[in-house]
């Protein structure tokens, strides 16, 4: 018993330590974020990246969940006459809650995923040293651009995957449910609201910096050899997605408690 | 000069270096020899910042390594990585010129890449190459382009970190004698990490002896053989017998 209780304290313990150390790494992004120089290119670079190239993965997520979501909330509001309330609940669905956390959890896997093990394959050959000798901050040249791409595009990639998800819905209903096609876009436009909105693209640039500062944090600290790189590769997805979750409670509770 | 004194560092149970005390004069190339895992990189990494010493002063022409401005001190240096460390994601041009687009001794880009052609030429390479990544180059090219980067911005120190491992023996005498070359021509102060005794023979000036983590023996390249160390002779005869465990 004393030894069971000792292992889940030393983990807990461990746990806290690398909460301690991702918000002390947190801390050094937000600082060296404010202060020059600043790498142009590699912000662009990472736009690309995490932005562009996102968009197709980001585009079919949100265009199947959309169309699935219109199916199911007609099947199961069939039962108590609801089935009129498709659009609405699709769209508020999309916007306040799906949109941002699939687009959170994809960027979690297509983008933290790649950041962390090519940071870490970096380490693990010495580029990351090579960086240093060169009189190049790591945390600038690696760690600043990619988090404030993050920032910056994933916001975006939230907004368009509202939309295209409400699309995605919006086809299932008119094609196969029967539902007018200028009715429920009416209904559709007419039940969002601006704070809808709003906190859709707040939690996507959460999940953008979340995602972003995860996969340089596990980059960064990662182990030596093929071996490391699969660790940190690994950690880095799986406390991008807890955090994003979690992060999505606490903002849909900030934004709709009242 | 470079001087260590008294410079310790651990990592956890791990004492890698005990009190290294060596002095490196201007101009001069010093080759440090020992086994694996006896701390030469970490003696290398030590100067410039890489890794902090546990204890002990490490100065680089009279002043502490690493006072005062960074980018300053760092400038001061080349280093040629033991896998070269080019940066993927960016031609064979940019890694060469990466200090010359960046920085405090950032350059027009045509005028960095000119230097960077340059630089390629000298260590053997053509200027074809330039537009390259380095995953398109063999390991020798490689070899070459991180030591065209190390010296793109002529710097008064160079290191390398075991310049000719995993090389064939003609591309491990081409690289040795480019050392040789560019350490005379810039009058550099050079420090060589490596286990191979040929390249000690065609680089050093002087030579020193990492052992049990202190300098087990120092001086000119020209007194080696006749030593008398029992340490310093297994080692350079690659002998299995001797003072020094086989298996550590």
């Amino acid at each position: 018993m004393g030894r069971l209780l000792g292992g889940i304290g030393a983990r807990v313990l461990a746990v806290l330590a690398m909460v301690g150390r991702v918000s002390i790494y947190a801390g050094q992004v937000l600082r060296h974020l404010l202060t020059p120089p600043f790498y142009g290119r590699e912000f662009l670079s990472a736009l690309m990246n995490i932005g562009w190239l996102s968009l197709p993965v980001v585009g079919l997520t949100a265009v199947f969940t959309g169309g699935a979501l219109a199916l199911q909330i007609y099947a199961g509001g069939s039962r108590f006459d609801a089935a009129a309330v498709v659009p609405q609940i699709v769209a508020i669905g999309m916007v306040r809650e799906l949109g941002p956390v699939l687009v959170g959890l994809m960027i979690a896997a297509r983008v933290t995923s790649s950041i962390a093990a090519e940071i870490a394959t970096m380490k693990v050959t010495e580029q990351i040293d090579a960086l240093v000798t060169l009189s190049t901050h790591p945390m600038k040249y690696l760690t600043v651009p990619r988090v404030l791409a993050g920032l910056v595009t994933v916001p975006v990639l939230v907004g368009i995957g509202d939309v295209i998800g409400i699309f995605g819905g919006y086809q299932v209903a008119v094609r196969s449910l029967g539902f007018n096609s200028a009715t429920y876009l009416q209904n559709t436009i007419d039940f969002l609201e601006p704070l809808d909105v709003i906190s859709s693209l707040v939690k996507g640039a959460a999940f953008g910096v979340i995602a972003t500062v995860m996969g340089c944090y596990f980059g960064m600290n990662s182990g030596r050899g093929a071996q490391g790189v699969g660790q940190a590769t690994k950690s880095s997805v799986e406390a991008a997605s807890v955090l994003i979750l979690a992060a999505n409670f606490v903002l849909t509770g900030v934004f709709f408690s009242a | 000069m470079i001087r260590f004194d008294d410079v310790h560092k651990a990592f956890g149970a791990n004492q890698v270096l005990r009190g290294v005390t060596l002095e490196v004069p201007q101009g001069t190339s010093m080759v440090i020899i020992g086994g694996s895992g006896t701390g030469k990189s970490v003696l290398l990494k030590s100067v410039l910042g890489l890794v902090t010493p546990d204890s002990g002063a490490i100065t680089v022409g009279g002043k502490p390594a690493m006072a005062g401005d960074r980018d300053a001190f760092l400038a001061r240096f080349g280093m040629l990585f033991q896998g070269a460390a080019l940066f993927d994601s960016l031609p064979v041009w940019q890694n060469v010129a990466f200090r010359l687009l960046r920085g405090s001794l950032k350059r027009p880009k045509v005028e960095a890449r000119e230097i960077a052609i340059e630089k390629l030429r000298r260590v053997g390479l053509t200027p074809d190459v330039a537009d390259r990544f380095p995953a398109e180059l063999s390991g020798g090219m490689q070899k070459r382009v991180g030591l065209a980067r190390a010296i793109a911005a002529e710097p008064e120190i160079i290191f390398f970190d075991e310049p000719t491992t995993g090389l064939d023996p003609i591309m491990a005498g081409v690289i040795n004698d480019l050392i040789r070359e560019i350490v005379v021509e810039m009058g550099a102060t050079a420090m060589t990490i490596t286990h191979d005794m040929t390249s000690v023979r065609a680089i050093a000036d002087r030579i020193a002896m990492l052992h049990g983590g202190k300098i087990r023996w120092t001086g000119p390249v020209t007194d080696m053989d006749a030593s008398g160390d029992p340490y310093l002779d297994q080692f350079i005869h690659g002998r299995a017998e001797g003072p020094i465990e086989a298996v550590r």
